[in-house]
Formats: C-alpha cells, structure tokens, sequence
C-alpha cells in the first residue's frame, strides 16, 4: 500500500458570479516512503491547490469536489476536522511558498518553533521544548544556540533551514516543499537541495517539491508529476519525464529550460499563455499552444493513459513517436 | 539617433547594424575606445556608528562593496557579471550608470567619465569637447539616453496606475524627443512592437495588472529601448519569470544586441542563463572579478575553484547526467570584514597555506581569459 495515494482530486473555486472555476480536475499520483516526487507546472497551474487540497487547507472559495486523498488507505477527506488535526503536520507538514519572509520579526526562531511544539502538545516542559527546538535546528544544519537570534540576523537560506525546522517539528512522515529555492542563489538552492535530500534519506521521509524548475526536479526527484491548467499532462520516472518526454507540454518545457552542458542549442519558449480558468478550452487545455494538436484534440479532453509501466500521459499522440 | 532635441549630438551616428551572427565585434568603434570602460572600481558604503563605539572612538566600519573591478566593453558587446548575492554586481551596474559615484576608480562611458559626466563635481570640473557647453542636467539626460536599464522584478518596476502606453511614452516626454503626438505614438509602437508586443495597439490603452509576467518585462525592455539607448544594463531581468517565459526574454536580449549593435551588460546569479547568450562571462566573489574570460572556455574549462563551484551546482535537467556537485558551505562573507589573503580561501575547497596571505591579481591564462587564483 502506497504512502499517500491520490486519486481523480477536483478542486472548484467558487466566485461571486456563481459559476465555479475548475482549478483542478482528475490528478492522480501516490508516493511511497523514502521517496521523492517533483510537481513542475507554471505559476497558475494548481500545483500549490493540490498540495493545499490535501493539507484540507484551501482558501474558503476554495472546494474539494472530487477524488480520494488516501494516507496509508484512510481517505483524508472524510476526516472529521479533529481527525485531521492529527494528521496534519503530525503526518504530513508542508513548507509554505514564501514561508521564510514570514517569520515574526519581533519573536527569535526558538521561541517559534518552541510554540509550535507546545501547541502541539510536544513537549512536557519549555525546557524540553526548548531541547527539542535546539536538535530540530542543528538538524537543518543550524548551531542550536543561533536560535535565541532572531529572523532578521539570518540569511536568506538560514531562515528557509529554520522553516523547514519547524515543519519537521512533528516528525512527519511526508514533507512538502512548495518552491522552496525560489529567490534563493544557486549555491544556497544547492545547500537547501542537499538539506532536503539528507533528511529523505536519513528521517525516510517522503518528500514533494513543488517548483516551476525543471533543472530542481532532474537533480532530487524520483518521480515527476507535470500539471497543465489544472490537469495531469504526464506522470512518470524523472529518468522517463526527462529522456523519453511523451506530452508535447513537456516537450517544449524541456526545450525552454537552459542547459549549461549544451550551450548554444537554441531556447524555444511555448508561444501563447496558459489558459485562464474561466475560459477553459473544450477539449485539451494545452490544444491552443500545441504544435502537434489534431482535429480530435479540440472536441474532448484527452484521457490519461498508461503508456509504459507507471508512465502516464494525457495526450492523443502519446503513444505516437515524438 | 532620431533625436529632435536642441542639444548637441555627441558622437557621430553609428553605422548600419552588423548583418548577422556573431558580427558584433565588427561594430565600428568610436575613436578606438571601448563604449564602457570600467577601470580600478571602487564603491565604500561607511556604516553608521553607535554612540558606543563614537565614545569608544572605534573606527568607522566600511562596506566595500566593489573593490577593484576593471573591465571593458566594446560596442555590440554583452557581458554576463555572475555572482552571488552580495558579491557586488549591483553596486556594479549602479555605478556604470552614474547612479552612485566610485570611491575610487572610474567608469568611462564612450571616452567620458561618468560619475564626472553625470554627478557634475568629479575631482576637476573641466569638462573638454562637445559636453563643455552642457549644464550638469543636460549631461545627466545625454548620459541617461544613451545608458538604460531593466530592472529584475517586472511587478514592482512599473507604475499601476499608468497605462502602458504612458510608461513607455514618459521617456520621451522627459527627454523631449519628439514634437508631436504622432511622433510619440510611432515611437511608442516601433518599441513596443521591437519587444514582442504585437500588435501595440492591442496592449497600450493597457495596465500593468492585465499583463503576464513575460509581458511586463517586455514592457520594461520597450521603455528603456525607446529612447534608442547604446548600452543597457540588465539587472537579472527573467529571475522572476517563469521558466517557459525566460526563453522569450532571453531570445529578445538576444536579438537587441544581434540586430542593432546594443551592448548589453547583463548582472545574474544564473550561470545557465548566461551561457546561453553571452561571449564573455566576469565571475565575480566579495566584489572582486575573480574570473574574467570568454563563456564558452569558462563554462567548460573553469579555473577558480569558486567558479568550478558554481558551476558544479547548476542544475542538470537530466537525472542521468546527475554529478558531484562542490557545494561550498556557508554564504560569502560580510563584506565589512574582507578575509586577508585570497578573499575565498576561508570557502575554498583547495585552499594551501600561501591563500592566507597573498592576495592574488587578475592574471592571463588563455587569450582573453583571466583568473585570480594562485593555483592557477
């Protein structure tokens, strides 16, 4: 039995004008421990949604519509809100986007990550919680007396170690990074990537990264989920997504990403924009900016399919040569 | 130059652009100097004192910022200047627009110094040639119209309440470029449509917030283009875009320099980037160029540790090219307390006694390629 399984997820947000917007429809993936799965998709495309939606944490417009999100073969979404109390950070804990500036300025990191525990119920005393929150810094690679500072006499990449910190502080089981190197250099992307990899191995957690860069995933990621305007375009292998790419999306996403490697091959970007949530095309969302779109593509959106073993596209022409 | 002020012209028109790939270094050179000459560079920041340490009589603390930065950029050229944050390529560009005044060294913009040309009182206030007759503020706006640049964060850089059309028609109005509306409309839709925005008239009557990510930043780009600058300064213009957008962005910098000679000086912390459309790359560590040579031998020879370093942690997007990557510890220094010796050696990863105490200069490896390092 798989981690975490999630299956046919639709996410509505509702609007003043009474017709809701299909932010997500039918994403499907599961996640095993030990494992790392990477959801690359641009701004807009419900990545963060399907991470809140599982968290039970959407914005109030926000609706689960569909699907099952099932952790370890209990359906999350089925939880009264004091079950999933239990499960939220205790299971599962997310890493907010952005989460490092928001951090109280006026309060040092122990004593934030202190409240933490104590609302929780993790610790006997404010000895032992502050115990607990030196070994979670030095854990991220922070000296565990650096946490009586507070946020502004830390850098960039020490308050994102510090967040992860506090995410960690009810040993999850699943972690969930959204954009996590984002405004960060590459030296300190590298650090915080490094971080990340060390505590999936050594704490077996199971991790998703949720970025726009596809150079992130190839480096940590062992599975990779593509999303398009709200839907799955293809699931499969990092080894797969990145060598043996089946949906045009992908394609051209792999094409407009620099390789340092392979200087001078020509950066192609994908004309057009992403489509807006309350002008969805009929048929595949991607139908308006793909080159290789069909009459068949405009009527009705494309299923998703199984074209190798755990390789998933949601394309007409997946199983034609590229 | 299609210019309609009364203020004199200072250097002849440039020819007709370069007709194809890799014909900027062609580009008719005014005089024979560099259009950007950066020599001996040096920009302090003095940090303020407490009333303890004024009692104590301690020392003023300094910020050096830029210490010691010299290079040159010919017409139709474009330079990549990669660092960290805090290595000082801001600082850098700031200065080659006469935005800051060096502490030491200057900055020569087509044979003129800049902070002199720009701020007015330099270390003598004779000013020689056609600027001589120019007020201070007519030196500014010379140097403003020839010099432009692209800020990093398209969402912060422009005016919500001005239509697009008003953002990329200011420049004009300032400068005084043009004498009717009509003229203003023609220019604002050359620049407009130069940067992508096709057709103009579908976006001017626009505002900010209508527009994606890569849009803005084309707005961006149009105003400085429309002035019809020589040189631009391009302060990490797609870290804020997506990854399918940057391409765009990327292409269009690209064509500018290719298709009308523009020079271009481009600031990132992205090595990827850069290597996709530069000729030569200036890596820079604590304000100092630490490697200075052309993009192609850096990238796949490197020879400062820090730039092996930097390059090693670019993301490969293939898991199985996957490689050892050097990550180095910790994060550049403050820059108030400059390590003695090479300025890397305390993150060095092959460090020898001697980087303690020398501190190396730039020196010639290959043609055109300089490191300062002592291992090399």
């Amino acid at each position: 039995m798989a981690l975490l399984e999630v299956r046919d997820l639709a996410v509505d947000y509702l609007t003043d004008r009474g017709t809701p917007l299909h932010a997500v429809e039918g994403v499907s993936f599961h996640l095993e421990e030990g494992r790392s799965l990477g959801l690359v998709g641009e701004s807009g495309c419900g990545k963060t949604t399907v991470m809140m939606a599982l968290l039970r944490l959407l914005p109030q417009e926000g609706r689960i519509v569909g699907g099952q999100v099932l952790f370890e073969g209990r359906d999350l979404l089925r939880l009264s809100e004091a079950e999933m109390r239990r499960v939220r950070w205790h299971q599962i804990a997310m890493v907010f986007q952005g989460a490092m500036n928001a951090l109280n300025p006026v309060r040092t990191i122990e004593s934030q990550i202190v409240e933490a525990l104590t609302w929780h119920g993790l610790a006997r005393s404010v000895q032992a919680a502050r115990q607990r929150a030196g070994e979670l810094l030095e854990l991220v690679g922070i000296p565990a007396h650096r946490g009586r500072q507070y946020p502004h006499q830390y850098s960039g990449g020490m308050r994102q170690r510090a967040v992860i910190a506090m995410a960690l502080a009810c040993n999850p089981r699943i972690l969930i990074a959204d954009e996590p190197t984002t405004a960060l250099d590459v030296m300190i992307q590298a650090q915080i990537l490094e971080l990340l990899e060390g505590l999936q191995r050594d704490l077996r957690l199971a991790l998703v990264l949720v970025t726009h860069d596809l150079g992130i995933v190839a480096e940590s990621c062992d599975e990779v989920l593509v999303m398009y305007g709200g839907v799955v375009a293809e699931y499969a292998s990092s080894d797969a997504i990145f060598n043996t790419p089946r949906h045009p999306y992908t394609q051209r996403l792999l094409q407009a990403f620099p390789d340092v490697e392979e200087p001078g091959t020509a950066l192609a970007s994908i004309p057009g924009n992403p489509p807006r949530l309350d002008a969805l095309p009929p048929g595949c969302r991607f139908e308006p900016r793909c080159h290789r779109r069909l009459q068949v593509c405009a009527a009705a959106p494309p299923p998703a399919i199984e074209i190798a073993s755990g390789h998933w596209v949601s394309c007409y022409q997946a199983e034609a040569e590229p | 130059m299609t210019s309609s002020s009364s203020l004199p012209a200072l250097n002849p028109v440039p020819g007709p652009p370069p007709g194809g790939p890799g014909m900027g270094c062609g580009w008719p050179q005014a005089e024979g100097v560099p259009l950007l000459q950066v020599e001996d560079l040096h920009k302090e920041f003095p940090l303020p004192r407490g009333v303890t340490a004024i009692v104590r009589r301690q020392p003023r603390r300094i910020v050096h910022a830029v210490d010691g930065v010299s290079f040159a950029l010919d017409r139709g050229d474009i330079l990549a200047l990669v660092g960290e944050s805090g290595s000082g390529k801001t600082t850098v560009g700031m200065n080659v627009l006469g935005l800051q005044r060096p502490s030491r060294g200057r900055v020569c913009f087509d044979g003129y110094d800049v902070a002199e040309w720009a701020q007015g009182h330099g270390p003598s206030l004779e000013v020689e040639g056609p600027l001589a007759a120019l007020s201070r503020r007519q030196r500014v706006m010379r140097l403003r119209q020839r010099a432009q640049m692209v800020f990093q964060d398209p969402y912060e850089a422009l005016n919500p309440r001005q239509t697009v059309f008003d953002i990329v028609a200011e420049p004009l109005t300032i400068h005084r470029l043009t004498r009717s509306r009509d003229e203003t409309e023609a220019r604002v839709q050359a620049a407009l449509e130069t940067c992508g925005l096709v057709p103009a008239g579908h976006f001017w009557k626009r505002y900010p917030a209508e527009l994606s990510g890569g849009q803005r930043q084309r707005v961006v780009i149009a105003g400085a283009l429309v002035l019809e600058p020589d040189l631009l300064v391009a302060d990490e213009p797609v870290s804020m875009l997506d990854v399918s957008i940057r391409a765009d962005i990327l292409n269009l910098l690209h064509e500018l320099r290719r298709q009308r000679g523009i020079t271009i000086l481009y600031t990132t912390h992205d090595l990827a980037t850069a290597g996709f459309f530069t000729r030569r790359m200036a890596v820079m560590y604590l304000g100092r160029i630490v490697e200075l040579g052309p993009t192609a031998a850096l990238l796949s020879r490197p020879r400062h540790p820090y730039t092996q370093a930097l390059i090693s942690v670019i993301p490969v997007p293939n898991p199985r090219r996957r490689h050892t990557r050097t990550i180095l510890q910790g994060e550049i220094p403050n820059p108030v307390d400059i390590p003695p010796g090479c300025r890397f050696h305390p993150r060095c990863p092959q460090a020898i006694a001697e980087c303690r105490e020398i501190d190396p200069p730039l020196r010639p490896v290959a043609p055109g390629h300089q490191v300062a390092c002592l291992l090399c």
